[in-house]
């Protein structure tokens, strides 16, 4: 195999690596706002939160001879009990008095109060957080890959397929659609929409939990901040799924993943040094701008006309 | 014009000329430090830019958080020009004010950020609510990540620059007296605005754009030209914003400072451009007056923030605008003219800065 085949494979699986942890945020995005209809911002900061959970339990995890990673099971229980308080303290009494707007703003305070609140406890400056698993490097051949690449991907894609049948399947997951499908209709049909709406809210956290061990298992830091661009993405990569699908939060996860990847290698070398891998972001959002304005509702979503 | 709107311009005005006269007097007699004299250049910014904001957020009802992109172009176009004023020795010397400098480059600014407003306007206002929100953003980001990597706006500037650097040497030619009156303009601009045909329009369609579309309305003209109007002041607090503090960084036109802005738009009052101007001077004041609790105020904004989307959802001032007329005549024990009356002053008092004297 030639080197730039070679690093053509490597750069495709960190796309994946990456976009697999946008993914599992991508699907609390995709959660919500399927069923209330709004974006929770501060679904960024839930990542935030389970990170710094997960490098304050993890010694204690190991100090009890437990590995490491175990310690995702409190930072996800930690992160669930965040978004149903967040949920249940500020969502639902704007949700029943105000409108689409007075939600989005609270949002958007909701995450600014976490990344304070954070900020207060932690401190700004990074920590540390210890390693979570390690994971012996893969040969074949000539190509080298990082095993915890692998072991990343192979965690985002089994969550996923959980996920899919959870909500496939289950009784909760039926009803979580249902919801989200016609609010009114599932409450007349006997689903009770107010814990539908918390299991919700569990269930995204406790992905972003998950996201954040993923996240954490490659940059080993946490910082108030760690969940803003990230949650940013993620949701870029919502919407370009088509918002409020769950199939399509996957899709758009692994998309914007391979997108930011591939440009940070190749889009010095395409444009002639004009665009350089500094613009990564703005090629994200990029892509968001694309996709709103030819099709809004995403790559797997319907268009919906309007109700006067 | 009618009698009545003439007299309360009138008041507007005489009540502005007391400020500025107070103004002067503390200035000159050295009662206001300099540390003073910073807080209020950077209330005047605040104001001018919550107004702009306020046009996106509260008139036209859609959240916009590219604000604090905007303001980054005017500022870099305004410490760009003077910076070019400067080597060319265009209207620098004896006898030409650093002022004239100051003004235009200013202008050019607000300029700048309204044709950006316009070319991001017409693709991101087709879109709505959350994704106006979220496309604004994106603008917003991508502005700023652009400014960052352009090597002419980083370091000295032009040949000697360098991407990704803070761009320095900017002439701090902003004179707290001359951004009180550009302040006065700018506000008294907008509030004209809003009260004109056009802002009858804009508010039309944010009560029901399809109705307002029935009744023949262009709805993407006047989305886009309420988009423009505010990225032209948002420029333009940025072009003061540049000359005042003296270096730029991209980093600090993020979406954070973005919305910070909004932040004071909807304390102030959705809808309220003397709820904005209030808001603005008290949530820049406050955070300086109250020093040592610095590290908790975005907390505590963001708590205040909860509250008030909770308890009143269209910001503390709802639509209400505080008027110095009114106010006059309930003390004068005047009785209280009818509906009618009322709103025709309320259209016609032009500014409001009165508030900062209270």
């Amino acid at each position: 195999m030639s080197d730039q085949l070679v690093t053509f494979v490597l750069q495709i699986l960190n796309g994946l690596k990456i976009g697999s942890v946008y993914a599992l945020v991508a699907l609390g995005y995709t959660m919500v706002y399927g069923i209330i209809k709004l974006i929770n911002f501060a679904h960024g900061d839930f990542i935030m939160v389970g990170s710094y959970a997960l490098l304050y339990t993890m010694p204690i995890m190991v100090s009890m001879g437990m590995p490491a990673w175990m310690a995702v099971v409190i930072a996800i229980a930690i992160c669930a009990l965040v978004g149903i308080t967040v949920e249940k303290v500020a969502y639902k009494p704007v949700r029943k008095k105000g409108n689409n707007m007075s939600a989005l703003i609270t949002a958007i305070a909701m995450s600014l109060f976490l990344e304070n609140l954070a900020q207060t406890i932690f401190g700004a400056a990074p920590k540390p957080v210890g390693t979570i698993f390690s994971f012996p490097d893969m040969v074949f051949g000539e190509v080298k890959i990082n095993g915890n690449t692998i072991l990343t991907i192979i965690i985002g894609v089994s969550v996923m397929i959980a996920l899919q049948f959870f909500v496939k399947n289950t009784k909760l997951g039926k009803s979580m659609r249902a919801v989200s499908e016609d609010g009114q209709a599932a409450v007349l049909m006997g689903i009770n929409k107010n814990r539908t709406i918390t299991m919700t809210f569990a269930i995204g956290s406790g992905l972003a939990a998950v996201a954040s061990l993923m996240y954490c298992a490659s940059y080993p830091q946490a910082t108030p901040t760690i969940g803003a661009m990230l949650g940013l993405k993620a949701f870029v990569a919502a919407v370009l799924g088509g918002i409020g699908i769950i199939p399509g939060a996957m899709l758009g996860g692994i998309v914007i993943g391979l997108v930011e990847s591939l440009s940070k290698a190749y889009i010095g070398d395409l444009t002639g040094g004009v665009i350089t891998s500094a613009f990564s972001d703005a090629i994200v959002f990029g892509i968001l701008i694309i996709v709103l304005l030819v099709k809004p509702s995403g790559i797997l979503g319907k268009n919906v006309g309007e109700k006067v | 014009m009618k009698k009545s709107s003439i007299k309360s311009s009138l008041i507007n005005l005489v009540v502005l000329i007391i400020v500025f006269g107070i103004l002067i007097v503390l200035c000159e007699f050295d009662i206001l430090s300099n540390y003073i004299r910073g807080i209020l250049m950077v209330c005047c910014i605040s104001i001018i830019m919550a107004c702009s904001q306020n046009i996106t957020v509260g008139y036209l009802g859609q959240i916009a958080l590219g604000g604090a992109g905007f303001m980054g172009i005017g500022a870099y176009t305004a410490a760009i020009i003077t910076k070019a004023m400067a080597s060319a020795n265009i209207l620098v010397g004896e006898g030409v004010p650093d002022t004239l400098r100051f003004l235009i480059a200013i202008l050019a600014g607000g300029i700048l950020a309204a044709i950006f407003g316009v070319l991001v306007g017409i693709p991101a206002l087709r879109l709505r609510g959350d994704y106006l929100a979220i496309i604004t953003l994106g603008f917003g980001e991508i502005i700023r990540v652009v400014i960052q990597n352009l090597k002419f706006l980083g370091g000295k500037g032009f040949s000697e620059g360098s991407a990704g650097q803070a761009l320095v040497g900017i002439n701090r030619i902003s004179n707290l007296y001359v951004v009180f009156w550009v302040m006065v303009i700018c506000v008294a601009l907008m509030y004209t605005f809003i009260r004109s045909k056009y802002g009858r329009a804009i508010i039309a369609i944010r009560n029901d754009d399809i109705a307002a579309s029935a009744s023949g309305l262009n709805i993407t003209f006047y989305k886009v030209l309420a988009f423009t109007v505010s990225s032209f002041f948002a420029g333009v607090a940025g072009g003061i914003f540049a000359h005042y503090i003296g270096s730029l960084s991209a980093g600090s036109f993020g979406w954070l400072k973005s919305t910070e802005y909004v932040i004071m738009v909807v304390f102030g009052g959705m809808g309220s451009l003397t709820g904005s101007v209030i808001a603005a001077i008290v949530l820049t004041a406050l955070p300086e007056a109250l020093r040592e609790f610095s590290d908790y105020r975005m907390l505590a904004y963001s708590v205040a923030l909860i509250i008030v989307m909770i308890y009143r959802p269209t910001g503390l001032l709802g639509t209400y605008e505080v008027s110095v007329t009114r106010l006059i005549n309930k003390i004068l024990g005047k009785k209280e003219p009818s509906l009618h009356a009322i709103k025709a002053e309320v259209e016609a008092s032009g500014t409001k800065e009165e508030e900062v004297v209270k």
